[in-house]
């Protein structure tokens, strides 16, 4: 064990992280500066999945229904209410996302394995179908457009997002989730989830309420991917039903792969990995970019199945 | 508001017909997974590149049969090389990784076709150009056909495994790997034999329902999902369900396409999905499980 020179360590190193992250948009052109945005909330979907994956051994390929609930739920918000506020937006998306998760977590929690991804699968689905063919409130395939709203509290300041405010308060929200994530993980409530992951009979046995449990953490999990769809709307102005193809989640599954499951940080360096492979290869092959990275995800699920961070997994979690 | 019944009717035959190709791309999914845990997501993808393989062999011969043939033997050699360099090294590992692999190689596989042959879909000319008369319509010969070579196809896979030397060494397997292997059966081997399979009965179905709609690269997607909903609602591994499943889930979306468009009909089939998962997790079609 690791244990008594660790926490220093990781302290330390997360500080040089969120450092260079700050200053990040001060020293990169503006290109880059808007790519290491995305990744941040990549990375904070992923990180939101890996609650599950990770930590309670569920694998979900429905991650994409609930950050395109949070996507919608912001730009209902956004085209609503007026004048467009932030925090309303960040309200509604992300009860939009945990009432959703609740509801999918009630019937897919009671399968495992295999059984719950397809589960999850086929839900993401409906919601796709729904948003797709509801053209009417939804946009349907066009999705919405909306402004941007202002970076504003109430009675101390308002100012209009550009892109270093718009980054700052991204990785605010990122770092403050990977907080409040990391809290829950080493909560009693999070040493739960672990004992499911190990040993579900035996957590029953104990007397745990694993059901429930599962719930809660589903429901946690897609409140985070709502927030992530949330601060995805805001950057991107608008919500299409393409983010909520079950092929979203199927990436967010790559991303937590990649990187690293049961890190919480691993999801985010998957998404860094995978986003800057993507850009990579995206020069040289055009279009077909995703040949290439499938085959390396192909050959990191077969050489490297702890994922680029995985090696430091003890050390993470402490 | 009521619907005719001629309408019913023909959606009735619709149905069957889509239902036996679907049957025909279950039923080597739910092979594969019997066999090998592996759930594979890129069988949509086999389906699609066995449509491509038989454009491509239409184009050069004109002769379908014969693009039907090569399609098959193609893809099941491709299917091969993919489970040898793929899914061989994770035996024995989580059947999550296999998921992760296959849905890596339906990447790969789906934007190969879009580079290998654009986004335009192609056509494949049906052979069968007669029609008869069904009500008011005119009904294509070719769609009974389908239904028809599906079936001969999933019945010789039936007495291949039933009586087949090679059929019984894959059911010995699916039952014990372990025992199976003691018994001088190769084990490896035959894994690649049942994707192989599973490969080319994907392929005889997308070369099949080419004419009907149009090749695409995307195509494999919508088939992969549906695939996935009728071998869970037939019961994982069960080759009788997944049929009888097929069938089922077919005409449910071909009625329900009297009231909603068939976009919105996709759902009657998700809810089946649930419904089962949630009362008879091990599938409909079973026996009350033990």
């Amino acid at each position: 064990m690791t244990s008594a020179r660790s926490p220093l360590a990781f302290w330390a190193g997360f500080a040089i992280v969120l450092g260079l992250l700050i200053i990040a948009p001060l020293v990169l052109p503006e290109f880059w500066r808007r790519f290491v945005t995305e990744i941040l909330i990549w990375g904070l979907l992923a990180m939101s999945s890996d609650i599950l994956i990770g930590y309670t051994g569920m694998v979900s390929f429905g991650h994409s229904a609930f950050f395109g609930l949070g996507m919608y739920g912001a730009a209902a918000a956004l085209l609503t209410v007026r004048p467009p506020n932030l925090w309303v937006a960040l309200a509604y998306g992300i009860v939009a996302a945990a009432v959703v998760a609740v509801f999918v977590a009630y019937f897919s929690t009671r399968l495992r394995e295999i059984y719950f991804g397809i589960t999850t699968l086929v839900f993401s689905q409906i919601f796709y179908v729904i948003i797709f063919t509801w053209t009417e409130v939804t946009g349907g395939e066009n999705g919405l457009t909306f402004s941007r709203p202002t970076l504003s509290v109430p009675g101390l300041f308002s100012m209009p997002f550009d892109s270093n405010t718009l980054h700052w308060f991204v990785l605010a929200v990122v770092t403050v989730s990977y907080l409040v994530l990391r809290r829950i993980t080493q909560s009693p409530f999070g040493m739960v989830l672990q004992s499911i992951r190990e040993n579900e009979p035996r957590t029953r046995a104990i007397g745990y309420a694993v059901e429930r449990y599962k719930i809660v953490a589903v429901m946690l999990s897609g409140l985070f991917a709502g927030l992530a769809g949330v601060l995805y709307a805001v950057q991107n102005r608008f919500a299409a039903p393409d983010f909520v193809f079950f092929v979203v989640s199927g990436e967010v599954v790559i991303f937590n792969v990649m990187g690293g499951v049961g890190t919480l940080v691993g999801p985010i360096v998957g998404a860094a990995f995978f986003l800057l492979l993507r850009e990579g290869c995206s020069r040289f092959f055009t279009e077909y970019y995703l040949i290439p990275v499938g085959l390396i995800f192909i050959a990191m699920v077969i050489f490297m199945p702890q994922g680029l961070v995985g090696v430091w997994r003890r050390r993470l979690n402490q | 508001m009521a619907i005719p019944f001629e309408q019913i009717l023909i959606q009735t035959i619709n149905g069957i017909v889509t239902g036996m190709i679907l049957a025909l791309v279950a039923s080597g999914l739910t092979l594969i997974f019997g066999i090998m845990d592996v759930v594979n997501f890129a069988h949509g993808e086999l389906f699609m590149l066995g449509a491509y393989v038989g454009v491509v062999t239409m184009v050069a011969t004109g002769n379908f049969w014969l693009a039907l043939l090569t399609a098959i033997i193609v893809l099941a050699a491709l299917g091969a090389i993919i489970q040898v360099t793929t899914l061989r090294p994770l035996l024995g590992r989580d059947p999550l990784t296999t998921i992760l692999a296959t849905f890596g190689l339906s990447l790969v596989l789906q934007n190969y076709a879009l580079w290998q042959f654009g986004p335009v879909a192609r056509k494949i000319p049906e052979p069968i150009t007669g029609h008869f008369t069904l009500f008011y319509l005119d009904y294509p010969w070719y769609r009974i056909a389908i239904a028809l070579l599906s079936a001969a196809i999933i019945g010789g896979l039936y007495l291949f495994l039933k009586f087949g030397t090679y059929g019984i060494w894959i059911r010995a397997t699916t039952q014990d790997r372990v025992m199976a292997a003691a018994m001088g059966i190769p084990v490896p081997w035959v894994h690649t034999a049942v994707f192989a399979i599973g490969a080319g009965m994907a392929a005889a179905s997308g070369v099949l329902f080419g004419p009907l709609v149009g090749v695409n690269h995307a195509m494999g997607l919508d088939w992969t999902l549906k695939a996935f909903i009728v071998v869970v609602v037939g019961g994982m591994g069960n080759l009788g369900g997944s049929i009888a499943a097929s069938i089922f889930i077919s005409l449910l979306e071909a009625y329900a396409s009297l009231w909603v468009s068939p976009a919105q009909a996709v759902i009657v089939s998700f809810v089946v999905l649930i419904l089962t998962l949630l009362f008879r997790p091990t599938g409909l079609f079973v026996p009350t499980p033990k």
